[in-house]
């Protein structure tokens, strides 16, 4: 008894510790690494302190008279109750205070709709519930899913410094170029925020909006989604690598090959092995959020896969599924999301995990052939 | 008595005017939806493109200025169409009619009808781009297998505000089910002006 | 209308109806005062228990006591309920009881429209909350419910939602339209609307914008309605909508509605910190006219909710400017307050120190708010816990404290008995510290770059979280206390006089405590 106990208040320990050690107290708004975060930060503090100090005088006001003027005190009440030249002042004042106030609100504001002149466009696309980054100018884009394990969520292990700010492919962007996000979605309201860059903006189905910014350190910047979007809006952060120029060149140039070797994998000759490994890693970033990691789903909304008719079943229904999802319901369409290679994958390993032993697989050509042919 | 005469009369009258009030708030609030689009129009506000453009004949093609404009398109939530801008951005003249297409395939084996809605940014720009020509106009209808180019006429307008030097164009691509054969050719209608 | 008007006749000659009748029958202003108080206390508790549920799963980072879908239903429900379940309901409940005695009526106008405003609100809110046990759960989109993602993608129970709205509107424009018939109508002979007291004017103008935009937001949820069951195209932009358009129509509604929530509030202040002063209020037409410009400056700046949605810049300075503009009246309101308390003779009484706290964190609301306002700031503090902080500032001290002030200053009145002022005092400093605990550090964590409406978050926030948790269930808790002292007031005390309150002026003093079952059929004159 005694030892389950110790254990226990040790696997407790452990699981909190963490948490203990690297929280923090930060109060204020970071200042950021940009132009714009800087300027809404001394804006921030500006009218702040402002406050502070009306606050000052007005809670002193009050507070003199709680400690001067108590009846407990003898202190007898006056009678006035109105003073025009009072009552005009404080109209005027705090007039003239807002009109300070506006005139740099104002000129930061149009500095920040200013996206003209911009070297790089990126577009960002949100999806229930990560986010698809698009470098329109070279033809390559990905999804970039939150990679926080679901045992640290569900607390079964100890939780990582980045603990639900890190995904599997961050967004990569140049240092010291003006880079343009165009903002859309794909399903409900997102909004993409980076508390650094000072840059949130919503983005909304059907519609585009734009906005910019340009980041002269490079580093790893975290935000998150800020519009709630449904079931896993607390679990589709934004993470922006900033790199050096030449780094960035190469990058996309590695990207490009990438996205081209993605299309000659289609080719090769795939085994039952190589298709569920793959697909373990697919399934895990783009269907464990609703059919869960252990395939039983949350039922009504999203069925469980585990010794599923649609799983274990007709595997051109299967694949008819997955590819173009079902329509009035959850399940997307994952046809244009998701490669051949990846659909492939996640089919053949939905069909041979948690018990779904069909031993059946698909190979990349098969899905490309599906598509095309339908 | 004649005090209660009084107030009942005029409880009735106060009732009656704030039903008034009522009714007409109502009314209002579903007068937003055609205000907001009258006031779009007026504004461009939400970057939403307005419908078929009449060029005038006189159009004067400023040949100093250029303004790139960029194309994107995207598929709404289960839209398994292949849809692409052929060209993803052109450099024009204000005042000069230009032409560029869009690529669209439906890979699947049923017939569908797809509705491209558009957006403009910056939306300040949107009063100022004007489409003589555009497949969003109409639903497009893909047989099985088919595929389709897709034509845009546009003009940016010579009054284009001078700090705008980029618009970007973007579709989003929705669909809207199988062809209708006999579909109320009104409803038809009210979707196609609505996305202009 | 005659029906009406007889049976009220009628009713001046007995007192209340036996049994369950007398509550389901009245056409009584207190009764149903009592009835509109007692249930929105019971919403009170309720929508108090969901943040329970909220605060306890952010006790720490990870996913421990419920699931994200179920977290989403408590932050919509916590907030549909303590908005149309608790606040409004208990300031048409002092305005039931109140506004009579304080123009020297002996009824509201419309009696028996006042029965069927209340008796609707039971049932909107048994249809919302059942919306928790159907399949696919309850309105998980927050209480704003932004489309598409309360149309496209709401769960099977947003219809029953919808129709929850609609009741509850019906009803609020009902109570709007008495209010606005009883203070037009029966007010004492003498009674001037430049004299009537704050309360009321403050309650003339909040019936005023009910009726203005209660309809607008039964509009926006027909609208839903209509794309989720009947295929129009409101808010999808696949059949050429705009969900843009549907945050318009909504803050349409929904700046006004934040000042319905805090005016009546407004005008009990103004009663309470004179009587506690013992002098009179100060500036009081600029009170009034303050409380008009706030509430005509409420239609102006709705799109201050909607900074990142993309409005153009010369929308956004409009906006900012306009939203500004509003701390000017509300300013005055604060400074008219401090200003009656200077060189008064005060004693802090249960009533007394709730109204002191409401005017000091109020303001601490009205601070962060002017933050807000600033357009470029917003785009940081947007939908952050700075937000969160900042609207629980100003309508928890703000609505929820006003309604305390309120019920100590007039429990006498209603119960007959003097309620026990060092319990009262304790609810108070309990209620205080722990208010400002749970909800101060919110500052912080959204400042810190803490989204809303998350179920779970990153490590940095964890402390902050725990403290918010802590002192949420300390003022949780305390809650049960005024339920006691309420209780205990009504069961029996030490009798109050007909003033209890030497500093309080006002018709409602001159009847008898408790006030008699039929007060004013002879209107007093009024000087």
């Amino acid at each position: 008894m005694r030892v389950h106990a110790k254990r226990a208040l040790a696997l407790v320990t452990g699981l909190l510790l963490p948490a203990v050690v690297m929280a923090d107290w930060t109060m204020n708004m970071t200042p950021g690494v940009t132009g714009t975060s800087n300027q809404i930060f001394s804006l921030h503090m500006t009218i702040l302190w402002i406050c502070v100090a009306i606050g000052v005088v007005v809670f002193g006001v009050m507070f003199w008279s709680i400690f001067a003027h108590r009846k407990s005190q003898g202190y007898k009440a006056a009678n006035f109750h109105e003073n025009t030249l009072v009552e005009v002042l404080w109209t005027a004042i705090p007039f003239a205070i807002l009109v300070a106030m506006a005139v740099p609100a104002t000129a930061t504001l149009i500095e920040m709709y200013d996206t003209t002149e911009s070297e790089v466009d990126i577009k960002i696309t949100g999806y229930q519930w990560r986010w698809q980054y698009e470098y329109i100018n070279d033809d390559f884009g990905y999804f970039s899913s939150l990679s926080t394990p679901r045992d640290q969520i569900e607390n079964r292990q100890a939780k990582g410094e980045n603990y639900l700010l890190e995904v599997d492919k961050p967004l990569v962007i140049p240092v010291g170029k003006k880079v343009r996000f165009l903002l859309t979605a794909n399903d409900v309201i997102h909004s993409w925020w980076v508390p650094e860059f000072g840059v949130k903006k919503d983005a909304i189905p059907g519609f585009i909006n734009e906005t910019w910014t340009r980041v002269d350190e490079p580093g790893i910047y975290r935000g998150q989604c800020t519009e709630l979007c449904g079931k896993d809006h607390g679990f589709m952060p934004v993470v922006v690598e900033a790199v050096p120029e030449e780094e960035y060149a190469a990058w996309v140039a590695e990207q490009k090959e990438a996205a081209e070797a993605e299309r000659q994998l289609t080719q090769k000759d795939w085994t039952l092995d190589e298709l569920i490994e793959r697909g373990e890693k697919a399934y895990a970033s783009a269907c464990a959020s609703c059919h869960q990691p252990n395939g039983a789903g949350m039922p009504p909304a999203f069925p469980a896969l585990k010794g599923s008719p649609i799983a274990t079943g007709d595997m051109a229904a299967h694949i008819d599924i997955v590819v173009n999802g079902v329509s009035g319901t959850a399940m997307q369409a994952f046809g244009g999301q998701l490669s051949e290679v990846d659909l492939a994958a996640v089919i053949t390993y939905e069909r041979n995990a948690w018990g779904n032993n069909t031993g059946e697989m698909v190979t990349p050509k098969e899905i490309f052939d599906f598509k095309n042919k339908e | 008595m004649a005090d209660q005469q009084q107030g009942k009369r005029s409880n009735s009258r106060v009732i009656a005017w704030c039903m008034a009030g009522v009714v007409g708030m109502f009314a209002f609030g579903f007068a937003l939806v055609p205000l907001y689009d009258v006031f779009c129009d007026i504004t461009g506000i939400n970057g939403k493109t307005s419908g078929r453009y009449e060029a005038g004949t006189g159009e004067q093609v400023d040949e100093n200025r250029t303004v790139t404009v960029q194309f994107l398109a995207s598929n709404g939530p289960g839209m398994t169409w292949e849809f692409r801008p052929v060209v993803r951005s052109v450099t024009v003249h204000p005042g000069e009619p230009m032409t560029v297409k869009f690529f669209a395939a439906n890979p699947t084996g049923n017939d569908m009808v797809g509705q491209a809605v558009p957006s403009l940014s910056p939306s300040e720009g949107t009063l100022y781009f004007h489409k003589t020509e555009c497949f969003c106009f109409n639903q497009q209808p893909l047989e099985a297998g088919e595929s389709v180019e897709m034509p845009l006429v546009f003009i940016v307008d010579p009054e284009l505000p001078e700090h705008i030097t980029k618009l970007t164009l973007s579709y989003t691509l929705y669909d809207q089910g199988k062809p209708v054969e006999v579909s109320g050719p009104a409803t038809a209608d009210t979707i196609t002006n609505n996305n202009g | 209308m005659s029906a009406v008007a007889d049976t009220h006749n009628q009713e001046h000659h007995h007192g209340p109806a036996k049994g369950i009748s007398r509550w389901l029958l009245t056409t009584n202003h207190k009764d149903i005062g009592s009835m509109y108080l007692i249930f929105s206390f019971a919403m009170f508790l309720l929508g108090g228990s969901m943040a329970m549920v909220i605060r306890a799963e952010l006790f720490q980072p990870g996913l421990q006591i419920v699931q994200p879908e179920f977290f989403n239903q408590m932050t919509t429900m916590h907030g549909l309920i303590m908005v149309f379940g608790a606040v409004m309901p208990a300031f048409v409940g002092l305005a039931n009881w109140m506004l009579p005695l304080m123009i020297g009526a002996p009824d509201m106008a419309l009696p028996r429209m006042n029965n069927w405003s209340f008796w609707l609100l039971p049932c909107a809110f048994l249809i919302l909350v059942s919306t928790l046990f159907m399949e696919g759960g309850a309105p998980n989109f927050g209480w704003t419910f932004y489309a598409p993602l309360s149309t496209t993608y709401g769960p099977p129970s947003t219809t029953f939602f919808i129709f929850a709205i609609h009741i509850m509107g019906v009803s609020s424009i009902m109570g709007a339209i008495n209010v606005i018939a009883t203070i037009l109508n029966l007010r004492a002979p003498g009674m001037t609307l430049m004299k009537m007291p704050l309360f009321v004017w403050t309650w003339l103008i909040t019936a005023f914008l009910l009726i203005a935009v209660m309809p607008v937001l039964a509009g926006a949820v027909t609208m839903m309605l209509m794309d989720i069951n009947f295929g129009t195209s409101f808010f999808d932009a696949s059949g050429g909508g705009d969900p843009v358009l549907f945050q318009h129509v909504f803050w349409f509604f929904g700046h006004p509605e934040v000042y319905i929530m805090i005016l009546p509030a407004f005008g009990a202040i103004s009663h309470i910190v004179p009587a506690f002063s013992r002098k009179p209020l100060f500036g009081y037409p600029s009170m009034v006219y303050a409380t008009g410009a706030i509430a005509l400056l409420s239609f102006l700046v709705w799109a201050h909710h909607m900074f990142t949605v993309g409005i153009p810049l010369a929308g956004q300075l409009f906006f900012m400017y306009a939203t500004l503009l509003i701390a000017v009246p509300t300013g005055v309101k604060v400074f008219n307050w401090v200003t009656t308390m200077f060189r008064g003779s005060l004693s802090f009484e249960a009533p007394m120190l709730f109204a002191v706290a409401f005017i000091i964190l109020f303001s601490i609301g009205g601070f962060s708010g002017l933050m807000l306002a600033i357009a470029p700031a917003d785009f940081q503090y947007h939908d952050t816990y700075f937000v969160v902080a900042h609207f629980h500032y100003v309508l928890v001290p703000g609505a929820i404290f006003g309604i305390f002030a309120s019920a100590y200053f007039w429990l006498p009145k209603w119960t007959g008995n003097m309620y026990d002022e060092t319990l009262a005092k304790t609810h108070f400093w309990l209620s205080f510290v722990g208010m400002n605990l749970a909800f101060f550090p919110m500052h912080f964590l959204g400042l810190a770059g803490m989204p809303r409406r998350i179920p779970d978050y990153a490590l940095q926030f964890a402390d902050f979280n725990m403290v918010s948790s802590i002192g949420a269930f300390m003022f949780g808790v305390t809650q049960l206390l005024f339920l006691f002292i309420v209780v205990k007031c009504a069961r029996g005390g030490e009798k109050a006089p007909a003033k209890p309150w030497d500093g309080a002026e006002g018709l409602e003093w001159t009847v008898p405590s408790p006030a008699p079952y039929h007060t004013f059929t002879t209107p007093p004159e009024v000087k």
